[in-house]
């Protein structure tokens, strides 16, 4: 047996993840069935991908701020396009919109940050401000209610559909595999390629980065570029679900991503972190708000559990590193 | 770590038969500001010989290393690598060519495993895309393998000991073909033993036609080491000619550029019968968990103990511990007959302790503030007035006498501490301890990365504290240091002191002796 100090974090996030689990389940065994699970699920897509995107950013030493204002440019932008064209609507058209546009705003971030050196907390709170607020100044504060006709059939298309003894009909949505997809390709390319593993390396020390020949700047537009990409397409993911484009959605739970981050396991000093804990993290978060629901707790109270989870299990994982 | 040096075999890098000139450095100038850092420098690198490079602190050994490694670009001159001439290099550029610096601080990756450390460089280099992690153990092991060294290869390098790490790094650079081995004052954290593991794989890269720049500004190891010298000071060349050109004594006065009284270190001085008196700090029964235990000793007031031991030896958990740095320590401590509890830092000052610690950079000293308030911080209780605010006057003439009474070169106390240079920064935490009134005091290191001029002053001034009454506990690698400073030397392992040295016996070779014998 290993010593507990040795554990991964992983193994110990996922151990207190399904102690949760059964411990809601006991109390309120509405907890442990499939429409719930379905809908954890669901509930986790937007604020998932939004967090691979913050994983990568960590790992490579900075920090973002602006991800949640370009996912938001980028899904109003988007729907108003799809909108003002009329007909039917391209999802797949929608979505390339969407992650072209997150991509684009994120190398402005990236010329800021990768060009002219300047330190990406900083750069990346100017830029969410400058987003959001052109956002809101020139292109709209009005949420569009009517999407376009595939959108809304997209939102409701549905994996594994059962009908419940009840007559109601249940299923996995589709969304989901946009999360498995995004957490797929930033998996790999952490852990498999050079790039990923330079985004490590240039984390654990920026300068031994530069000398063994890694190119910063290069990295850094290639992170930034990507993280916008995530943003804009959990943007419009985001609408789809909601079946309308809010201005002022997802704007302010930058802090909520990135805890659930920070809780998997990214340091926020850069160097560490991995695909399966910030996922568990933004699991964790998700059961969390959901089970407090079904637990009865008043919404106000949620928000102190939540914190709670969250300094708790990070001073933990921080003494753990430092024995 | 370092079993089975015998027969590496070093693989022999391309185009590489000795003596012949690898690098030719021609008349390179380099400018920051208004000071001239490097001015018209000239020298060659050939394979298979090892140069060493010597010059005190900001002698522009550093700028000159970067300008060979292209992180900077020279202000004049040029660089010429096989007959091809160079303006400027850009790193990547240096690093093909075969280039290779081992920086102090390693530029190692503290995130990432040994087998990842030794092999990204390579595959960064090779533009390659995919990485497959595990098919990097073997490469990695035949890296360690080339050079002699056994280390665990999926350790996070951040959890190795510095003296794993520099052969880590020097591993990796053996991997990128170096042809040029450029070596930043290797030397500074290792202990004795781990200096010659070093020393041994420099001579035998030499013999397999590397070349090797080797920064120093320690006299002992350069003679020792160096088929040629050349001598750096305030950015000229001053000096240069085979190794055996230069004495020991001839060497430290090019690197000064004054007369240096020889280096044979001064007599120790001799302690007054009247202050063996009573101890005025003892230690029994002392443990710090995971550090030291089973602790006795003690140091009478005009007394010098030094603590030699090799790295990981339980020194700095012992001396961090009197110091209330650790509250896990266990023991008994007495300063001039009065019973102490160190659990605290305050409560240590407070009995009449005082630490310097290893480095001062990040533990010991407030880089961008003055002078002044860097010696008074320690002190401040003391120097209020009226209404518990602080009096600038005496304040300022506070820090007046901590510069005088420790020789800080400085026109002002309000200048930075980062602008002094690493022994004037030393003097200032001096300063700042003397000023507390301690009765005892604790030096780990105290000139480590200090040049020979100012450590000679630092000792100097450390006699002179003795011998106004202060007892001494030192900790250091330097073993002329030790021996010329020590009353006594207690040589620690594994958490215990395993030897006493006294009186005659307190001399380099015992010393290296015995810390021989424990490895």
């Amino acid at each position: 047996m290993k010593p507990p100090g040795s554990w991964r974090h992983e193994t110990v996030l996922a151990a207190v993840v399904v102690a949760l689990m059964v411990g809601i389940g006991l109390v309120n065994p509405a907890f442990w069935t499939l429409a719930n699970f379905f809908d954890l699920l669901k509930a986790s897509v937007v604020t998932g991908i939004l967090a691979l995107g913050v994983l990568i950013v960590l790992i490579s030493g900075g920090i973002d701020i602006s991800f949640t204002a370009i996912a938001a440019f980028a899904m109003y932008v988007t729907c108003w396009i799809s909108v003002s064209l009329g007909g039917e609507g391209s999802v797949l058209l929608g979505l390339l919109l969407a992650v072209g546009m997150g991509t684009g705003l994120g190398l402005i971030n990236a010329c800021f940050i990768g060009g002219l050196r300047l330190p990406t907390l900083i750069v990346t709170l100017g830029t969410a401000g400058v987003f959001h607020g052109f956002l809101l100044a020139f292109i709209g504060t009005e949420i569009i209610n009517t999407l376009p006709p595939a959108y809304v059939r997209f939102s409701r298309w549905q994996g594994f559909r059962q009908t419940l003894s009840g007559g109601e009909t249940i299923g996995l949505s589709v969304t989901v595999l946009a999360l498995v997809a995004a957490a797929v390709i930033v998996g790999v390319l952490l852990r498999r390629t050079v790039l990923g593993r330079s985004i490590y390396a240039l984390g654990g020390n920026p300068e031994a980065a530069h000398r063994i020949g890694i190119r910063v700047a290069r990295v850094q537009f290639l992170i930034y570029g990507l993280v916008g990409g995530l943003a804009g397409l959990a943007g419009l993911i985001h609408a789809v679900m909601m079946r309308n484009a809010n201005p002022s959605d997802l704007v302010g739970t930058e802090l909520n991503v990135l805890a659930a981050a920070v809780l998997g396991g990214a340091s926020i000093f850069g160097g560490r972190g991995s695909v399966a804990g910030t996922l568990l993290g933004v699991w964790l978060i998700v059961v969390l708000n959901n089970s407090l629901i079904l637990l009865g707790v008043p919404s106000y109270w949620q928000r102190v559990w939540v914190g709670a989870t969250i300094v708790v299990s990070t001073a933990i994982s921080a003494r753990r590193r430092s024995s | 770590m370092a079993a089975g040096l015998e027969s590496p075999s070093i693989p022999v890098p391309e185009g590489a038969s000795p003596g012949t000139p690898f690098a030719a450095l021609h008349g390179l100038s380099k400018r920051f500001g208004g000071v001239q850092a490097l001015d018209d420098v000239s020298l060659q690198l050939r394979a298979g010989e090892i140069r060493c490079l010597a010059g005190e602190n900001g002698c522009g050994k550093s700028t000159l290393i970067k300008l060979l490694s292209g992180v900077l670009r020279p202000d004049a001159g040029r660089i010429e690598i096989d007959g091809d001439s160079h303006e400027r290099l850009r790193p990547i550029q240096a690093i093909r060519l075969g280039i290779q610096v081992i920086y102090q601080d390693f530029a190692l990756f503290p995130n990432l495993s040994v087998a990842e450390n030794l092999t990204l460089p390579g595959l960064v280099e090779q533009r390659r895309f995919w990485v497959n992690r595990r098919s990097l153990r073997p490469a990695a092991a035949e890296a360690l393998a080339n050079l002699g060294v056994e280390l665990p290869l999926d350790t996070t390098v951040g959890g190795l000991p510095v003296a794993g790490q520099q052969l880590v790094a020097i591993a990796r650079a053996l991997r990128q073909r170096a042809r040029l081995l450029v070596l930043d004052e290797p030397t500074t954290a290792l202990t004795h033993k781990e200096v010659e593991v070093l020393l041994g794989v420099l001579r035998r890269l030499r013999e397999a036609g590397v070349a090797i720049l080797f920064v120093s500004h320690k006299t002992r190891e350069v003679l020792d080491l160096a088929d040629s010298v050349s001598v750096l000071r305030n950015g000229r060349l001053v000096a240069g000619g085979a190794g055996s050109d230069f004495t020991p004594g001839s060497l430290a006065e090019a690197l000064t550029g004054r007369s240096v009284g020889g280096l044979s270190p001064s007599p120790r001085a001799d302690l007054q019968e009247s202050d063996r008196a009573g101890p005025r700090i003892e230690v029994s029964d002392f443990s710090v968990p995971g550090g030291c235990s089973g602790i006795h000793l003690q140091v009478r007031a005009g007394e010098i103990v030094g603590l030699a031991g090799l790295l990981g030896a339980g020194r700095t958990a012992l001396v961090q511990g009197l110091f209330g740095l650790n509250p896990q320590a266990r023991g008994r401590v007495r300063v001039d007959g009065r019973e102490v509890t160190p659990d605290s830092p305050e409560a240590a000052i407070g009995a009449g302790l005082a630490y310097v610690p290893e480095d001062r950079l990040s533990e010991g000293l407030f880089l961008n503030q003055s002078i002044e308030r860097n010696i008074v911080v320690s002190t401040l209780r003391s120097l209020r007035g009226r209404w518990r605010m602080l009096k600038p006057a005496g304040v300022r003439s506070a820090a007046e006498a901590g510069v005088r009474q420790t020789g800080v070169r400085t026109q002002t106390v309000t200048q930075p501490v980062s602008t002094l240079s690493g022994g004037n920064q030393q003097k200032v935490l001096l300063a700042r301890w003397l000023a507390t009134g301690a009765r005892v005091l604790i030096l780990n290191r105290p000139t480590a990365g200090v040049d020979i001029g100012a450590r000679e002053e630092i000792h100097a001034r450390l006699r002179a504290f003795a011998a106004d009454g202060l007892a001494i506990l030192l900790i250091s690698d330097e073993l002329p240091e030790l021996a010329s400073l020590s009353h006594r030397v207690l040589v620690m392992h594994r958490g215990r002191v395993a030897v006493e040295l006294e009186g005659n016996a307190v001399e380099e070779g015992n010393l290296a002796l015995e810390l021989d014998g424990l490895a």
